[in-house]
């Protein structure tokens, strides 16, 4: 009895050991975030481009955008990553100052299953008939009047949307409600929007691709590259210069050619650049200002300063291969100011 | 004399005293480690207890908000809008209901099968050493790959049916969930139904056989009514199984906050509803979430309980019978 005691007590403590002693030093060497799904892809290549070259082991959670937001307010998360900017109610809740760098940019594309995989254009007003039932099949009349020479199915059209609290989602409700006013009225903007009746939700930009590559008819909104990698089409959108403007990294730069606060926080859907794809818009990541909160230490701070400094400028050449787009100079520059307002215990941490 | 007479007795006197010492001795020693060992084994059994209590506990203090704003219409009202401050938990307890019997009901048939051929057909040898362990790595594997089979097997083949029926080819909604919880479940009812099913007796058999009944007779007479209280509440640990269930429902119940209106339509249940929109859920919907999942622990404990008496009562009454 007192020897089983014995060794459940020497059990205990290299347990104990071995959980704290493991996590003293790792702790400055492990960071964590959560959010957008949207850019997870490069976040995925960046940070273990950052590994291989610091050592510094960054683990991202691709929880959507609220989710990402939600977790930075209750303090979980090193930092967070959203496609929405926060809204004034969240800051407050935050407490204490957020801040936002944008680290690229993005297309929020519709994505589709046909057979033949044919090019088509889309309209904001096409758009949300489909997404409001108004138009059910996929040969209807104003499909066709925009899509002379493609001979379209007699199927029924079956729009996808996000079921998590999506930054994609966000900026994607944005452009239609700017451009179409019913969608503005029945479903306005947001991350969760009240979607009608006998539509499917799906979790994650990864979600609604899989099902619509899954699905004959089936219509709904991701991020360029999830499109791209999966092969599947994707429609032109008609921008403000009536424009029938294709999805790529250029088309979305020049949508960017737009003066920028200095908090960042800039729409870039409905786009007035003649040339420039209506539905972009920025990928933010959000930190506390001063990064002495719950305990951290200052060696935690630092690295997460030198992994945000090394995201805006090293971190910048692994955006175009990924089909995202770079961040303009003046972006970069606004960036590193906000970088450089990050302070501990009030001193700022870059010197 | 007198001092040998009186040193007998002293002797026996102390050998007695000396015997009842050493008893007490002993007898103390055996106590007091059986005490300490009584007492570590009510320490550990009521942490369980206590951690119970906490997990009700806190689910009661962080749903308090929804419950306050609104109370038991919550299970009545339908309106899930999030951003109208809205909730209501209907969809999801339909949902939830539907797809764990329609699972259930898909599942028995398969699972009362599966436990009377292993257990009366094929109870040793190596095809019964092999489907014994394929039944079992069946219930090992994780949700979250059931879903994803669910995703790229099971969707299209859904989808080709509903076509053939004329419905909205969705591939996703209660039909297809309800298909993989079946698939989920049957391990847990299987592996229980064959154990008691093999504890039958043998002479009760040999009797029923040595008065000419066919095998089917001695299945349906003899060992159904003998095992049932065991099958029933391996299909009790099956419903609870069920209604439980998150991520493979997640990825197949299309997502939609509204009742579901065939059985084909897109649903939402209480878990998978929680899976989908904690992680971003402030304020009142994060409390009307947490009221959802305490909903959930009522359900689940209740259906434990219901369980344990039925399972009480009907083998009181499988031994009379049979007995």
């Amino acid at each position: 009895m007192a020897r089983l005691l014995k060794v459940f007590v020497w059990i205990f403590v290299m347990f104990l050991m071995v959980v704290t002693g493991g996590s003293l030093y790792a702790a400055e060497r492990e960071l964590i975030g959560a959010g957008a799904t949207f850019p997870q892809p490069l976040y995925s290549k960046m940070f273990d481009v950052y590994y291989q070259q610091f050592k510094i082991k960054v683990n991202y959670q691709g929880i959507g955008s609220g989710g990402g937001i939600n977790q930075l307010i209750k303090k979980t998360t090193d930092f967070g990553g959203t496609d929405a900017f926060m809204t004034d109610k969240e800051m407050k809740e935050a407490g204490a100052p957020v801040l936002h760098i944008p680290t690229c940019l993005g297309a929020v594309v519709v994505t589709y299953n046909l057979p033949g995989n044919p090019k088509l254009n889309f309209t904001s007003d096409i758009i949300a008939d489909i997404y409001l039932g108004n138009i059910t099949k996929w040969n209807d009349s104003r499909i066709a009047a925009i899509n002379p020479g493609v001979k379209l199915p007699d199927l029924t059209v079956s729009p996808v949307h996000r079921a998590d609290g999506s930054g994609t989602t966000y900026i994607f409700s944005e452009y239609m409600s700017k451009t179409n006013k019913a969608w503005k009225e029945r479903l306005g903007t947001g991350k969760s929007l009240n979607w009608p009746a006998n539509q499917i939700g799906q979790k994650g930009n990864p979600g609604v691709a899989g099902y619509v590559k899954q699905t004959p008819g089936a219509i709904g909104y991701v991020e360029l590259l999830y499109a791209l990698q999966n092969k599947m089409a994707y429609g032109n959108i008609k921008n403000k210069s009536g424009q029938f403007i294709e999805p790529t990294p250029k088309s979305v730069s020049l949508a960017a050619d737009v003066k920028m606060p200095d908090d960042t926080n800039i729409s870039l859907t409905d786009t007035e650049a003649k040339n420039g794809y209506p539905i972009s818009g920025f990928t933010w990541l959000i930190f506390y200002k001063e990064q002495n909160y719950g305990g951290r230490s200052k060696a935690r701070a630092e690295a997460l300063v030198n992994l945000l400094m090394w995201i805006i400028k090293d971190g910048q050449k692994y955006v175009e291969p990924l089909q995202y787009s770079p961040l303009s100079k003046e972006a970069v520059s606004k960036a590193e100011k906000i970088i450089r307002s990050m302070t501990y215990d009030g001193k700022p941490l870059v010197q | 004399m007198r001092e040998s007479s009186a040193g007998v007795g002293t002797t026996v006197l102390e050998i007695n005293k000396a015997v009842d010492m050493a008893n007490t001795h002993v007898h103390s020693n055996i106590d007091t480690s059986e005490r300490r060992f009584n007492t570590i084994l009510t320490l550990s059994a009521l942490v369980i207890v206590i951690l119970l209590l906490a997990v009700l506990l806190t689910l009661i203090v962080s749903s308090m908000p929804a419950i306050k704003t609104f109370g038991i219409s919550f299970f009545v009202s339908k309106t899930w809008d999030a951003p109208a401050s809205q909730f209501g938990a209907l969809p999801f307890l339909i949902g939830t209901l539907l797809t764990s019997f329609l699972a259930l009901l898909i599942s028995i048939p398969f699972s009362v099968s599966i436990s009377i051929f292993l257990g009366e057909y094929f109870r040793e040898g190596a095809i019964s050493t092999f489907l014994r362990s394929s039944i079992e790595v069946l219930a090992g594997i994780p949700s979250v790959i059931y879903g994803l089979w669910g995703l790229f097997v099971l969707m299209p083949l859904v989808r080709y049916l509903e076509i053939k029926m004329g419905v909205a080819p969705y591939g996703v909604g209660i039909f297809t969930s309800s298909v993989i919880l079946a698939v989920m479940v049957i391990p847990f009812s299987a592996s229980i139904g064959r154990e008691v099913i093999t504890l039958v007796p043998a002479d009760l058999k040999e009797a029923a056989y040595s008065l000419g009944a066919t095998r089917f007779e001695v299945i349906k007479n003899i060992i159904i009514p003998y095992a049932r209280s065991g099958i029933i509440a391996g299909i009790l640990l099956a419903l609870g199984r069920a209604i439980g269930e998150t991520m493979a429902v997640t990825m197949l119940i299309g997502n939609s906050n509204f009742i579901p209106r065939s059985i084909f339509s897109p649903a939402n249940t209480m878990a998978s509803v929680i899976a989908n929109e904690f992680a971003e859920a402030t304020g009142i919907a994060a409390a009307s979430l947490i009221y959802i999942g305490l909903v959930l622990f009522i359900v689940t404990t209740t259906v434990n309980i219901v369980g344990t008496y039925v399972i009480k009562k009907i083998s009181v009454e499988a031994s009379r019978e049979v007995g």
